[in-house]
């Protein structure tokens, strides 16, 4: 339920020269570009302004004293730590399912796909709810891990968690459909030669779809570390110690410190920006490739 | 190395896609699988390679058991049909791939792999292309990298899957006779999947004729042109006429007309197909005393190359006949379409038909 | 599970991980939802989901939703077709920016949008003197759905007109017919199942959002609280069987919403080959 996978988005910007049979007349053009427009900068470009604006209204010196507080910092540094753990492990999820899914028939297929997808579907939210059941005080597992001293809700590894949830197809979602595509003669012919199945993972699929991998992480990484919901519901908001920079945003917005609260939301429109760029940067490669191919089939 | 395949089956859920079959190659011999689309004979050459396991029946390479060896370990080299090259990798890299992914103790040194490397392009004269990557390359080179990657783990039987299926008709044909050459060079046991009779003809030392997964026929390219051994081998290899026919003491009877045949002498009135190749169909403008002869009018000419084809209608049936004749006999009979002409049927070769 | 026909190896071990791994982060979790509901006898259940205060958020919750989906279905189709059809400076920034929604933090946006239209903002100070309240009503609810629905038709809708041929629309006007005719008759059929999964890829993605919501809604009960805050609710006053109840009905429609998108992609990924 995320955006489409990579090889949809290759075929972006295609120049297709038009007659005036299946054009429109050119005032009906305009319109509809400034109707687009409008629509787009109430609702994309004037909100991300304001995040700006509203981060600076009291002075860069504001702005940077409202980053360097001891509690921005720890969240800052709660978040990257979330982000480290729920990428890599679900990076290590997505190829292992790709590879199972594309490359091998199986019965109950489409039911696993969709499974996969489940957490696109569940509000985030209820995403931190079933943690807290299983590992809150009254939870399945909980008062277990408190005899041992080991807490899960209201502390770190409850919060890596539900990253990990909310972030769990994302890469598995952009890797099936393009290993699908590939078919498996490169790797049948890495067997051939000789290779053991860990060297054509290594050298023959993973480069192969290396731009979709990235795509994947990068949106993986986006979501883990602007998670807001489900980490809510299973962080406790201790200041200082289980605050992501998202939730750290929601306390100081609800103390009316709307300075400091755009401080941090600006770093996280930063790292959104910077996403976007990357996402652009990776389907302008795609697609570079793709029409590179289509030029020497020619 | 000698190849001996023995009783393969396999089924591909309900379809049975090999049908008990047994075949021996011998030792540096280029052999043709041919067959028709679907006729199982990639899925027997994946076997052999090891990409498919086979439901039941054995492979033997060199008289040793080879059935469960793993792919890797088989020492065959296999060329995809449609290449498979690795996209990420340069021409040099892709053609390095197998002597890199050894095990450290078997690896070549660098230097003596970008020696066979080097060594293996100039074999298929594409040395200068080493640092370009697949998606640059025209059809044929891509075919021939392919090949250079399949010969670099110096396997003991080369395998192609349609090798030059996916070329356009000039380069095809430039490509076959490029692969005979390089086999007599190499002498290395092959075997190659096609569809096209002529490409098969042409190239192998023996064709392996498949249908519906069985094997039809086994002979050199002259054997089985000459001596089909099934009607399924006389439709598949080449233009045929074929007759409905009723057999009776050595004698085939096609509509009114009886040909004499060297065979089925004891056979009493049985349903048979009858076939003639239309270079073996005989025209002329007059009844040629008491050969049996069938009355026909030149229905179409076409008559552009050194042979030209002739469509014959027969007087008594809508049956058509083709014929080709050189053109030097075309125009010593200066035919016209329309024309009534007396057909001879030189070589006649029935099947009973046992369904009957 | 498997039949294997295929010598590639490694598929026992990446399957078993697949499946040992969405167990574990996934299934079990959600499984623990549904087991903890049987704590409630059925009336328990019935009386907590069908609270007036409940009731209430579930018609803004799926209301707005709609409403929002809706927005998105006729202004995502209208940007995916300017980014396809025409020209016009900056196009590849807009293009790019089209996913902003899936890239910005939820928190961030709801702040930001609630800074925009509130009563003091850029755009709420201009509406406020015609009387149209948007920050703390259930217009801000729609308003905020609208932004984090918005990718979803533009980037299912694009693709297809991406590869909508030119010929057939140039054979539609051969044969006499006029621009709107061409639209209505033959490029509104091909887009329409991909037009459908996106407004309902819109939909199942508001009625389960949070973060960009609760900013700007003011979460006043029976006028601007929607079901995710009503379980977080439930869940700071520790009442975890009555908010896993909530939970439980919402987590049945986006199931089954999610069953639905899977049938419509499927449908769509046949359309379009069909049309080709």
């Amino acid at each position: 339920m995320s955006s489409a996978p990579i090889s949809q988005h290759s075929s972006y910007h295609k120049k297709v020269a038009r007659s005036r049979a299946t054009s429109e007349p050119i005032w009906i053009r305009w319109l509809l570009i400034g109707i687009t427009l409008m629509f787009l900068s109430l609702f994309l470009l004037v909100p991300l302004a304001a995040v700006f604006t509203e981060a600076l209204r009291k002075g860069f010196d504001t702005y940077i004293t409202a980053l360097s507080d001891p509690d921005a910092l720890s969240s800052i540094k709660l978040t990257l730590i979330a982000a480290a753990i729920a990428v890599p492990l679900n990076l290590v999820f997505g190829v292992a399912a790709a590879w199972a899914i594309a490359k091998f028939e199986f019965r109950g297929k489409s039911i696993l796909i969709t499974l996969i997808d489940l957490p696109f579907a569940v509000s985030p939210v209820i995403a931190g709810l079933i943690y807290v059941l299983i590992f809150g005080m009254q939870g399945w597992v909980g008062s277990t891990l408190i005899d041992h001293d080991l807490k899960v809700i209201f502390a770190i590894p409850g919060i890596v968690l539900a990253t990990v949830f909310v972030t769990f197809p994302f890469v598995a979602r952009e890797l099936i459909p393009l290993m699908q595509a590939q078919g498996k003669d490169e790797e049948e012919a890495g067997l051939v030669l000789g290779a053991s199945g860990w060297q054509i993972l290594w050298r023959i699929t993973l480069p192969n779809v290396k731009w979709g991998l990235l795509y994947g992480v990068i949106l993986t990484n986006a979501r883990a570390m602007g998670e807001f919901g489900a980490v809510s519901v299973v962080s406790g908001h201790i200041r200082g110690m289980t605050n992501t920079m998202p939730l750290h945003v929601e306390i100081l917005y609800n103390e009316y410190n709307y300075a400091a609260a755009f401080a941090v939301a600006s770093l996280l429109a930063l790292l959104a920006l910077v996403t976007l760029a990357l996402k652009s940067f990776i389907e302008w490669n795609v697609e570079r490739n793709a029409q590179q191919h289509e030029q020497s089939f020619n | 190395m000698s190849i001996e395949i023995r009783n393969i089956r396999k089924n591909f859920g309900s379809f049975s896609a090999l049908n008990d079959v047994s075949l021996d190659v011998p030792s540096g011999e280029l052999v043709a699988l041919l067959g028709p689309s679907g006729c199982g004979k990639t899925t027997l050459l994946r076997i052999i390679a090891g990409l498919e396991t086979p439901d039941s029946g054995s492979i033997h390479f060199h008289g040793e058991d080879a059935t469960a060896r793993q792919v890797r370990d088989r020492e065959v080299g296999f060329v995809f049909q449609h290449y498979a090259l690795f996209r990420h990798m340069t021409v040099f890299e892709n053609v390095a791939f197998g002597l890199r992914v050894r095990p450290k103790e078997t690896r070549p040194s660098d230097a003596e792999i970008k020696r066979r490397v080097h060594e293996l392009l100039e074999l298929v004269q594409l040395d200068w292309l080493a640092d370009r990557y697949p998606p640059q390359l025209s059809g044929g080179q891509r075919q021939r990298i392919a090949l250079a990657r399949a010969l670099a783990v110096e396997p003991k039987v080369l395998l192609l899957d349609e090798p030059f299926g996916a070329l356009d008709a000039k380069v095809r044909k430039e490509l076959r006779r490029w692969l005979r050459r390089l086999h007599d060079e190499l002498h290395i046991t092959s075997i190659f999947v096609t569809h096209d009779q002529e490409e098969a003809l042409e190239v192998a030392d023996r064709v392996v004729v498949i249908n519906k997964g069985r094997i039809e026929q086994v002979g050199s390219p002259q054997e089985v042109y000459d001596h089909p051994s099934s009607p399924f081998v006389y439709q598949f290899l080449g233009n045929v006429n074929q007759f409905q026919s009723h057999i009776h003491q050595g004698e085939a009877k096609i509509g009114d007309v009886g040909v004499k045949i060297d065979a089925h002498h004891e056979t009493q009135n049985c349903a048979a197909l009858a076939f003639v190749r239309p270079h073996d169909i005989e025209v002329f403008k007059e009844r040629q005393g008491d050969k049996p002869v069938f009355e026909a009018v030149v229905s179409y000419i076409h008559a552009i190359g050194p042979l030209v084809r002739l469509e014959l209608k027969r007087a008594d049936q809508e049956e058509l006949i083709e014929a080709e004749l050189t053109q030097v006999r075309f125009r010593e009979l200066g035919l016209v379409q329309g024309e009534h002409v007396f057909v001879y049927p030189r070589n006649v070769r029935v099947f009973l038909d046992k369904s009957a | 599970m498997a039949k294997q026909k295929n010598v590639l190896p490694g598929f026992n071990l990446s399957l078993g991980y697949t499946l040992l791994y969405l167990s574990l982060i996934v299934l079990i979790p959600l499984s623990a939802a549904f087991i903890k509901t049987t704590e409630l006898s059925f009336n328990e259940f019935w009386a907590v989901v069908t609270a007036p205060r409940v009731l209430a958020s579930y018609k803004l919750t799926f209301g707005a939703s709609l409403l929002a989906a809706l927005i998105n279905a006729v202004f995502g189709l209208l940007t995916a077709w300017v980014l396809v059809r025409y020209r016009f400076p900056g196009k590849k920034i807009i293009d790019a920016l089209v996913d902003l929604p899936f890239a910005l933090p939820t928190a961030v946006a709801g702040i930001a949008l609630t800074a925009v239209y509130a009563g003091n903002g850029w755009i709420g100070s201009w509406l406020e003197p015609h009387g149209i309240k948007v920050a703390f009503t259930p217009l801000g609810v729609i308003i905020a759905l609208t932004f984090i629905g918005l990718p979803f038709v533009v980037r299912t809708v694009q693709p297809v007109l991406e590869d909508l041929e030119a010929e057939t629309e140039e054979a539609a006007a051969s044969l006499g017919a006029n621009r709107w005719q061409t639209f209505t008759k033959i490029i509104f059929p091909a887009i329409w199942p991909a037009l459908l999964t996106g407004f309902a890829l819109a939909f199942a993605r508001a009625i389960g959002e949070y973060g960009s919501v609760i900013f700007i809604a003011g979460n006043v009960p029976f006028v601007s609280e929607i079901t995710p805050l009503i379980i977080i609710t439930k869940l700071e006053q520790y009442e975890y069987a009555s908010a896993t109840a909530v939970a439980v009905v919402m987590l049945v429609i986006s199931f089954l919403l999610l069953f639905a998108i899977n049938g419509l992609q499927w449908w769509s990924n046949r359309h379009v080959s069909a049309v080709r």
